[in-house]
């Protein structure tokens, strides 16, 4: 039982030890990119679940982002107060289902708090994953992967065409996100640390879920649709209910990661539903191994830090435009399965053992 | 809606369309030989008329765009060469390839700009070379050579970004235009009440030569049936004595080849930027799949179509959301209909979906 958990300890030991290493080394203005790419992170683990078991390509994942971030942004700073009156609002407020705040010209504004946000955009996400997937999930190779790119060049149509929702500049002034009292997502510089946390936390039981999905009887089923879709229609799996469910929670996932990262900086533009930023989620993906959970994860902490921290410089697309293709022509299964790291690792490993026997001696 | 004001609608759409109905034929062309979607086939269109607009600066715009019509034609062939035949040996084409774009990145950069102008280049030249070479090496030794679909899509797919971010680096984020072929921005001609720029009857008619020199290339020429022969059957083709990797490699060289020259006709009017391929390619693969995909004179059916109901909904759609109409086509074509509206369904059974 606990061995299905151990990478979980793991990647926690390493997040922690990350912390300390950053805090004791003055080095704490990385933790603003090591936040964001956690949650970006959230998007990334989910498509692995789509990609790597499910089997199914999605070039439209940064359309659920944006649909949770925008969602939630939205809500968030909508004005409520020509919708009921003020007694009605403060009695809501009293109930969290609102929230009173001040807009950036001073005044206080009512708009609903960010808990009903976070759950109205889960919910859109969900509806909107089942009423694409679908349909979509009927399509297969070049079909699947132009009909969802599709969907993600569609939502960011719109969100560049509605003023409602700011159009090219998008929405501002996203309120912090009080998870508990006390505990908050925000960009403030004292609470670094506890957002670094917090944002792990997250990551952590999206892991979580997803690992007790795969090692029950959908994860097994999953794995069967990917090695051979007729084989495992033939046993009685109901294969297209099971990679919807998959999409569905990989677009809760994205939604999710959109909602909390838009709270933490405080806004969201319509450049998070670009294609670019999909076809770079499924770069990540095919980097870390596509059905490698925890490689996934490495990379897609470790490409979109170094992305964020502006490393690329003006080759910032170019470099994943190239790893795509590198990866895909030499170690299709993700690179931390090439030969010479393989090899490398097993190396490692003997020179261990054998310590540990003359240690045993 | 007066009768002028549809005509003008019905031109214009009919303008668009033929592009559409270019691209699509350009990803039919490519499907038909090696069942691979190229994600790239906006990017083509792009690089034509970027090169066309860099030569016509100096050259007579007619050299400009039959040199850049050429040279897109080269990088086709490169692409197809470098990344899709997954060649085992050694390829000097992929070496200089390589190099060049390597090359590209300390160039531009600027890594080196404060010695002069040759030790720049010779600095460049000494950074590039050994990693285009160990490129090559690493392709000679590693290389898998087992095609899936998920895989040549994110291969094609990378070649797009990667096409696009060179062209970002070479030019830059600017809108660019060729000169019009005759006239001017303002001149037009008037047709039973409509008024068209001259650059339209360009636009009409080279997409006309093109469809139809297609069609008698394939008809009527030994390597046109060759190829014909590749999509119906490419072990029995290999068998006829038909070398079906340079057929591949062909129709590389000729999708390129045509969606550079429609870059260049259709520059003058809707103006050329770097990033404008992925919303082409989309457009163009919508018009494939509405025509059936590899049937070429469904696309052009299925690109006019797409063309003029584009025109109309500008008149009842606000303007922003234009690009999404095509897509959400696709997407209907595609969930009730996915052989086409041309396409034979029986057919389309033995197809992946």
């Amino acid at each position: 039982m606990l061995a299905r958990y151990k990478p979980l300890l793991i990647v926690l030991g390493i997040v922690v030890l990350i912390q300390l290493l950053l805090s004791l080394g003055g080095w704490e203005f990385f933790f603003t990119q090591l936040i964001m790419s956690a949650y970006y992170s959230l998007v990334v683990i989910g498509l692995t679940l789509l990609m790597g078991y499910a089997g199914q390509i999605s070039l439209g994942h940064a359309g659920f982002f944006a649909i949770g971030g925008y969602t939630s942004a939205l809500l968030t700073t909508i004005d409520l107060s020509g919708l009921w009156d003020k007694g009605t609002l403060s009695l809501l407020s009293s109930l969290f289902i609102t929230m009173e705040q001040k807009d950036p010209y001073g005044n206080i504004i009512y708009s609903f708090s960010p808990w009903v946000a976070f759950v109205v955009a889960i919910l859109i996400a969900v509806g909107v994953a089942f009423l694409i997937g679908i349909p979509v999930l009927r399509l297969k190779g070049h079909y699947l992967a132009m009909a969802t790119l599709g969907f993600g060049i569609i939502i960011q149509t719109v969100l560049l065409g509605t003023t409602a929702l700011g159009a090219a500049d998008g929405i501002s002034n996203v309120p912090d996100f009080t998870l508990v009292p006390g505990i908050q997502i925000t960009d403030r510089m004292a609470d670094r640390v506890m957002n670094y946390y917090i944002a792990w936390f997250f990551v952590l039981l999206g892991l979580f879920l997803i690992i007790n999905l795969l090692n029950s009887r959908v994860g097994r089923a999953l794995r069967s649709i990917h090695g051979n879709e007729e084989a495992a229609n033939s046993l009685g799996i109901n294969t297209s209910r099971y990679k919807l469910y998959t999409f569905v929670l990989s677009a809760v996932l994205a939604a999710a990661g959109g909602v909390f990262l838009t709270h933490y900086l405080g806004s969201i533009g319509p450049s998070e539903a670009g294609v670019i930023k999909s076809v770079r989620y499924v770069a990540i993906v095919a980097v870390g191994g596509m059905d490698n959970l925890f490689g996934t994860l490495l990379m897609g902490n470790l490409l979109n830090f170094l992305s964020l921290r502006g490393y690329f410089g003006t080759f910032d697309e170019a470099v994943f435009g190239i790893i795509l293709i590198g990866i895909m022509l030499f170690a299709p299964k993700g690179i931390l399965r090439i030969k010479g790291i393989k090899y490398l690792s097993s190396f490692i490993r003997e020179k261990l053992a054998v310590f540990k026997r003359e240690k045993e001696k | 809606m007066e009768s002028n004001i549809v005509l003008q609608y019905i031109l214009s759409g009919i303008t668009q369309g033929s592009i559409y109905a270019i691209v699509a034929i350009g990803f039919n062309i490519i499907y038909n030989t090696t069942g691979i979607i190229n994600f790239a086939q906006g990017e083509f269109l792009v690089l034509g008329s970027m090169i066309a607009i860099s030569l016509a600066s100096f050259l007579p715009l007619a050299l400009a765009v039959l040199i850049a019509c050429l040279a897109t034609t080269l990088v086709g062939a490169a692409l197809e060469l470098v990344f899709i035949r997954g060649l085992k040996k050694w390829s000097p084409v992929r070496v200089v390839t390589l190099f060049l774009l390597i090359f590209i990145i300390p160039f531009r950069s600027g890594l080196f700009d404060g010695f002069p102008f040759l030790a720049n280049m010779v600095f460049c030249v000494l950074i590039a070379a050994p990693i285009a070479a160990g490129i090559e090496f690493l392709f000679k030794r590693f290389v898998k050579s087992t095609s899936n679909v998920l895989r040549m899509i994110i291969i094609t797919i990378g070649i797009s970004i990667l096409m696009r971010e060179v062209m970002l680096h070479v030019w830059d984020e600017k809108n660019r235009a060729l000169p019009f072929f005759t006239g001017n921005e303002v001149s037009s001609i008037d047709i039973f009440g409509a008024m068209i720029s001259p650059q339209v009857l360009w636009v009409l008619g080279v997409s006309a030569v093109i469809v139809v020199g297609l069609n008698l290339f394939f008809k009527f020429t030994l390597i046109g049936k060759a190829m014909l022969a590749c999509s119906d059957n490419k072990t029995a083709a290999s068998l006829c004595g038909i070398n079906v990797k340079w057929m591949v490699t062909l129709s590389f060289m000729i999708s390129a080849g045509i969606g550079a020259l429609a870059g260049c006709v259709t520059s003058p009017l809707t103006q050329t930027q770097y990033n404008m391929g992925s919303t082409l390619a989309i457009k163009g693969f919508a018009v494939a799949v509405l025509g059936g995909l590899g049937n070429s004179t469904g696309a052009v059916v299925a690109g006019l179509m797409l063309g003029v109901l584009e025109a109309f909904a500008i008149s009842i759609m606000p303007n922003a959301y234009i690009e999404a109409i095509s897509i959400v086509i696709l997407l209907v074509i595609l969930f009730f209909k996915p052989s086409g509206l041309f396409g034979s369904a029986e057919a389309s059974r033995l197809k992946e979906f």
